[in-house]
């Protein structure tokens, strides 16, 4: 019992992480109907950035609120530079945009800080959390970290006129420039606040999975798992979503024979096709009510 | 005195195709203008062109102003307001956001509860249903959705597109009323497009017939209902 206690913490707080990413991936979702496969590389950017302003000397939240404000403009800037031209262009070709973009970060990253890996500072610490041997410190953080964000998102869509017009953008675009709404910019917009989230979780999982250029990959598909589960449209989907795969991860790493570390990737695999097969709605997608 | 809207040799296409010929005719200020026209004829087309919904050339003034070239959102910015064929209801978002949305670029923030509640005076259905998801609401209801949110905009001229589409006679007759209302009390300068020529001929001052991308008749709408061609190929006598 103790055990599976255990497990279920943990991959509740690796789902925290999860969470994160998903909650950046449904974010361009909703802006522009794609994955954005180099999600997991613009995280990685930012939390060097990061690091970077740390051996710097900048205090850590201090290092950590410039990081999300320099990675907002940052997704801003991509969206205009590279997806703004792409808006019209065949899904294929923003596929290719989006790997372009995901191995010239990677190999950016690479080439400024080098591959090999690198300590990062967790400001929770790492002891028993609460006297806990269960949970540490830091893996509260990173689940206290992720409520608060959820939170904020729903305050911000919810009650604000941007969340609004966000919303009305991502779901009837022509009808949003017809009251006015200019959508391009709230697909920017979408950019840059998937790209501080992305910021968020490679600043809280750095601390866990050692900071590299290749440290995102496969937290990338696990937030992508996670995303389609929880429905792609709805952000508290994706925090459900990541936790119940990192729960879902741990457990089966576990108590099923066989799945060690290596198998643990095929299985996230498997649950995106899983889902999309016999809910391809997720848990909390839009069933959209029509009357004729 | 120049007119609120003015239009002069509008041509459309859609791709290759050429769906206005040449279009003229403009606004008065104040005025009800109604433009009808079978099915096919180029009335979605005129006023899609007028936002700057499909590729055009022409001029298009709107208080002197050229519309041509410019954004849909900044063309809506200036006061026009655009209640699209089919509604173009927010079906996921509730019937009080959908409202919130018209008035979404306004800067007076200050008033916009007030105009909300004004639109729930006007169409007391959708008071009812406030929170509810827009998709959930009986097509007549989201046609009184779409005119209260173009409504929300505190706008200068609306452009209405077959509000009567698909509504049972009775609920139109609601409608046209609150439509004529609208006009004469909030000073709204309103281009009507109609399949249903009688209906628009009874509350419009102005009326223009269009004919495969030309307009081919126009005058006042006393005059349009007592001509013979009209009555033959439109009103049905
Ligand atoms: N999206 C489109 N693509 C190609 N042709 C179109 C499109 N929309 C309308 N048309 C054509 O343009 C002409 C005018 O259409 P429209 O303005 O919708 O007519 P109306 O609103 O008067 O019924 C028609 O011949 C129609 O087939
Ligand atoms: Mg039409």
């Amino acid at each position: 019992m103790e055990l599976f206690i255990n497990q279920v913490l943990a991959g509740i707080s690796t789902g925290a992480i999860y969470a994160c990413m998903a909650l950046a991936v449904v974010m361009i979702y909703q802006a522009i109907d794609h994955l954005n496969f180099a999600q997991g590389e613009m995280a990685m950017f930012s939390t060097f950035i990061a690091w970077q302003m740390m051996q710097w000397g900048v205090p850590y939240w201090w290092a950590f609120i410039l990081t999300i404000i320099v990675s907002f403009l940052g997704g801003i800037l991509i969206e205009r530079l590279l997806f703004k031209p792409l808006a019209k262009a065949p899904v294929l070709t923003n596929v290719a945009g989006f790997i372009a973009l995901f191995a010239i970060i990677n190999s950016v990253a690479g080439l400024i800080w080098d591959f090999t890996i690198k300590q990062f500072p967790s400001p929770f610490g790492s002891s028993p959390f609460l006297g806990s041997q269960l949970i540490s410190t830091h893996q509260a953080g990173m689940i206290g970290v992720t409520v608060v964000l959820l939170i904020a998102l729903f305050l911000f869509f919810r009650f604000t006129r941007v969340g609004l017009a966000m919303r009305a953008a991502a779901t009837v675009p022509e009808s949003a420039r017809l009251v006015g709404i200019n959508t391009s910019w709230m697909i920017a917009l979408g950019w840059g606040m998937a790209s501080a989230i992305g910021a968020i979780a490679g600043i809280l999982v750095a601390p866990v999975v050692f900071l590299e250029p290749n440290m995102m990959g496969g937290v990338l598909i696990y937030g992508f798992a996670a995303a389609v589960l929880g429905g792609l449209s709805s952000p508290l989907g994706a925090v459900i979503g990541g936790f119940l795969v990192g729960i879902f991860e741990n457990l089966a790493g576990t108590y099923i024979p066989g799945v060690g570390n290596e198998l643990k990737l095929p299985i996230a695999l498997a649950l995106i096709i899983t889902v999309l097969v016999v809910k391809p709605n997720g848990l909390m997608g839009h069933t959209v009510v029509k009357r004729v | 005195m120049t007119a609120l809207l003015d239009i002069k040799d509008l041509r459309s296409y859609y791709g290759q195709v050429q769906a206005l010929h040449g279009i003229e005719f403009h606004l008065k200020e104040g005025s009800m203008t109604a433009l009808l026209g079978t099915n096919g004829a180029g009335k979605t087309t005129t006023i899609r062109a007028i936002c700057n919904m499909v590729r055009s050339t022409g001029t298009i003034q709107f208080e002197g102003k050229p519309l041509m070239g410019k954004s849909t959102e900044s063309i809506v910015r200036l006061g026009i307001a655009h209640v699209p064929q089919g509604r173009g209801t927010f079906t996921t978002l509730t019937v009080e956001e959908n409202l919130q949305l018209g008035a979404i670029t306004r800067k007076d923030t200050k008033v916009i509860a007030s105009d909300i509640e004004k639109m729930y005076s006007y169409f007391p259905k959708l008071k009812e249903r406030h929170t509810q998801q827009a998709g959930t609401l009986s097509g007549g209801e989201q046609q009184m959705l779409a005119v209260a949110r173009a409504l929300m905009l505190r706008p200068r001229l609306m452009l209405l597109d077959e509000p009567s589409f698909g509504l049972a006679p009775l609920i139109v007759r609601d409608l046209f009323g609150i439509i004529g209302k609208i006009n004469r009390e909030d000073k709204v300068s309103i281009l009507v497009v109609e399949q249903n020529a009688q209906l628009a001929l009874e509350i419009a001052d102005q009326a223009y017939v269009i004919e495969t991308g030309r307009i081919v008749m126009s005058g006042s709408a006393s005059d349009i209902v007592n001509n013979e061609d009209i009555q033959k190929s439109y009103l049905g006598h």
